[in-house]
């Protein structure tokens, strides 16, 4: 099994270290990953995107055409890379902000509000987490056990007291997505 | 046994964990993007305090290279790393160091050019790097790694290389391998050899004689030409055993190819996702990846050039490697080549498309 991943948004919303921390899972679960940001000259506002692949073989081009699962979190990510689901593949995308939600029928189409959800439950600096919740709900690629192992194993000690916040954001992001 | 030490990082932290593993004396470099990791690394893991590992950030690149050349020929394995035009300014030192025989690592995180260019990765540096780039009749001993693992691995196959020959080594990778993270299980810990170990192994460094020899003396100059043809007719001797001995490439479902991709690098990555995606479709491809760009796996290039109807070389440039592997078939079949500019990479599907132009 293979699974080709971008996620796509704006810089700041932590589209980087939620491809890491997917990466990371997989990695504990003792699969192929490979992590390959657009490094461009990123900031704040400006738009980030990171191809996640996760595998049981070796993974070839970290660069590709087409994916599974796209996950945009901005209008911009979700006009440039709504063409590039795979037939029958999956697109995520949070309803904040978009005026021209995706058009294919040929594909699976989830939103998940998680900008709405995360600023009225005060969870805006987990945000990524509910995004890879909803993710997680749709494709379970890595189990939660995983992720929350990749936490502890990622994140300084000093900030191992947020782990269970994550992992409400998870739970919540698998509450909220829904299949349109 | 220690369970193996499996870890997620990026191509350029592989470098800077892989050179403090494989005993290295000295990093000397400035940093530049998309490589600056290199250095960011060595300095958060501050080796000066347990390997004695010596990391420098001087105030250039020419500075850079010039302290590699003061490092190697004290017989220590030094190395720095750079980027391209960071590596162009590197030049002239790089034929000092192959002028005098020193080993030394020099590592090119590439990016698009010419000039300032851009920060994407681009393997446009082939040419500088497999064709001289500095002045002389000189070569580099080039590996071109294609993984994170490989990032890691090659340090220590550099230093080994350039020891053995007494000439500098080359990493030539790009923005993307350096950027991306994988699996990388790194290298067990070696330890830096002693000033006996250095003394043994380098009889020719300028490392103190201890009032037991002659003095040594590193230089590139010789003023008389009979004597600078000898030096240059050795150092020629000892590339064509290079040459003999050193070619390493990796051949992937090459047996029943009747098309056949070279490409190194990120390139080859790519490849492999072309073959995949090729062979559903009914196109039996396969690829051969340089490891070593210099010496250049010529010979059996042209061997399985006898067995396919087509090669296509697949680059991130504007065509340098085509030129090697037309030469290596001696345009027995036909070259094609594809590549994108500018720091944008190929996606598969568009050398798929390539793949099909060529069996038409």
């Amino acid at each position: 099994m293979t699974h080709e991943i971008i996620i796509s948004g704006f810089g700041g919303q932590g589209v980087l270290s939620m491809g890491k921390i997917l990466a990371y899972s997989g990695l504990m679960e003792d699969k192929e990953v490979t992590w390959m940001p657009a490094y461009g000259p990123e900031q704040r506002g400006g738009t980030a995107n990171v191809t996640v692949i996760v595998s049981d073989e070796p993974v070839s081009s970290p660069i590709l055409s087409s994916y599974d699962s796209v996950i945009v979190l901005n209008q911009p990510s979700l006009d440039k890379f709504e063409p590039k689901v795979k037939p029958g593949g999956t697109l995520i995308y949070d309803g904040n902000g978009i005026n021209n939600p995706p058009k294919r029928k040929d594909i699976h189409v989830y939103r998940i509000d998680a900008m709405d959800v995360a600023a009225e439950k005060n969870m805006i600096k987990v945000f990524n987490m509910i995004v890879l919740g909803g993710l997680l709900k749709v494709h379970p690629i890595v189990s939660i056990e995983s992720v929350l192992k990749a936490l502890r194993k990622t994140l300084p000690e000093r900030h191992h007291h947020l782990i269970p916040v994550n992992e409400e954001a998870i739970r919540l992001g698998m509450e909220i997505i829904k299949e349109q | 046994m220690a369970e193996k030490e499996i870890t997620l990082m990026k191509g350029n932290e592989a470098i800077a964990h892989a050179a403090i593993r494989c005993g290295c004396d000295g990093y000397f470099g400035y940093p530049i993007t998309p490589q600056s990791e290199v250095l960011e690394t060595l300095a958060a893991e501050k080796p000066w305090e347990t390997t004695g590992m010596v990391v420098v950030q001087a105030e250039s690149e020419t500075s850079s290279i010039n302290m590699v050349y003061g490092g190697a020929a004290t017989g220590k394995r030094v190395m720095t790393s750079s980027s391209s035009p960071g590596v162009s300014l590197m030049q002239e030192g790089l034929s000092y160091l192959a002028g005098a025989e020193l080993p030394a690592l020099v590592v090119n995180v590439s990016r698009g050019g010419p000039g300032l260019g851009t920060i994407q990765p681009s393997q446009a540096d082939y040419f500088q790097t497999v064709k001289g780039g500095g002045h002389g009749d000189y070569r580099l001993i080039t590996l071109a790694p294609a993984s994170v693992q490989e990032m890691a691995d090659f340090v220590d196959l550099a230093f080994e290389l350039a020891f053995r020959y007494r000439n500098p080594a080359m990493i030539l990778s790009d923005g993307a391998i350096g950027q991306m993270m994988e699996k990388v299980v790194l290298p067990p810990f070696k330890p830096r050899r002693t000033e006996e170990e250095v003394l043994k192994q380098c009889p020719w460094a300028a490392n103190g004689r201890k009032g037991l020899r002659k003095p040594n003396i590193i230089t590139s100059l010789e003023l008389r030409s009979e004597a600078m043809e000898v030096i240059n007719l050795r150092i020629q001797a000892k590339y064509r055993e290079i040459e003999q001995k050193e070619v390493r490439y990796e051949e992937y479902m090459t047996e029943d190819a009747e098309y056949l991709i070279v490409a190194f690098g990120s390139a080859a990555r790519i490849s492999k996702k072309v073959i995949a995606i090729a062979r559903e479709q009914g196109i039996k491809v396969g690829l051969l990846r340089p490891i070593t760009l210099w010496p250049f796996p010529s010979k059996r290039i042209g061997e399985l050039g006898k067995k396919v109807k087509g090669i296509l070389s697949l680059e991130i440039n504007a065509g340098q490697m085509v030129e090697d592997i037309r030469l290596a078939v001696e345009c027995k079949v036909p070259v094609n080549y594809y590549g994108r500019l500018g720091g944008i990479i190929p996606e598969p599907e568009e050398v798929v498309e390539e793949i099909k132009k060529m069996t038409r």
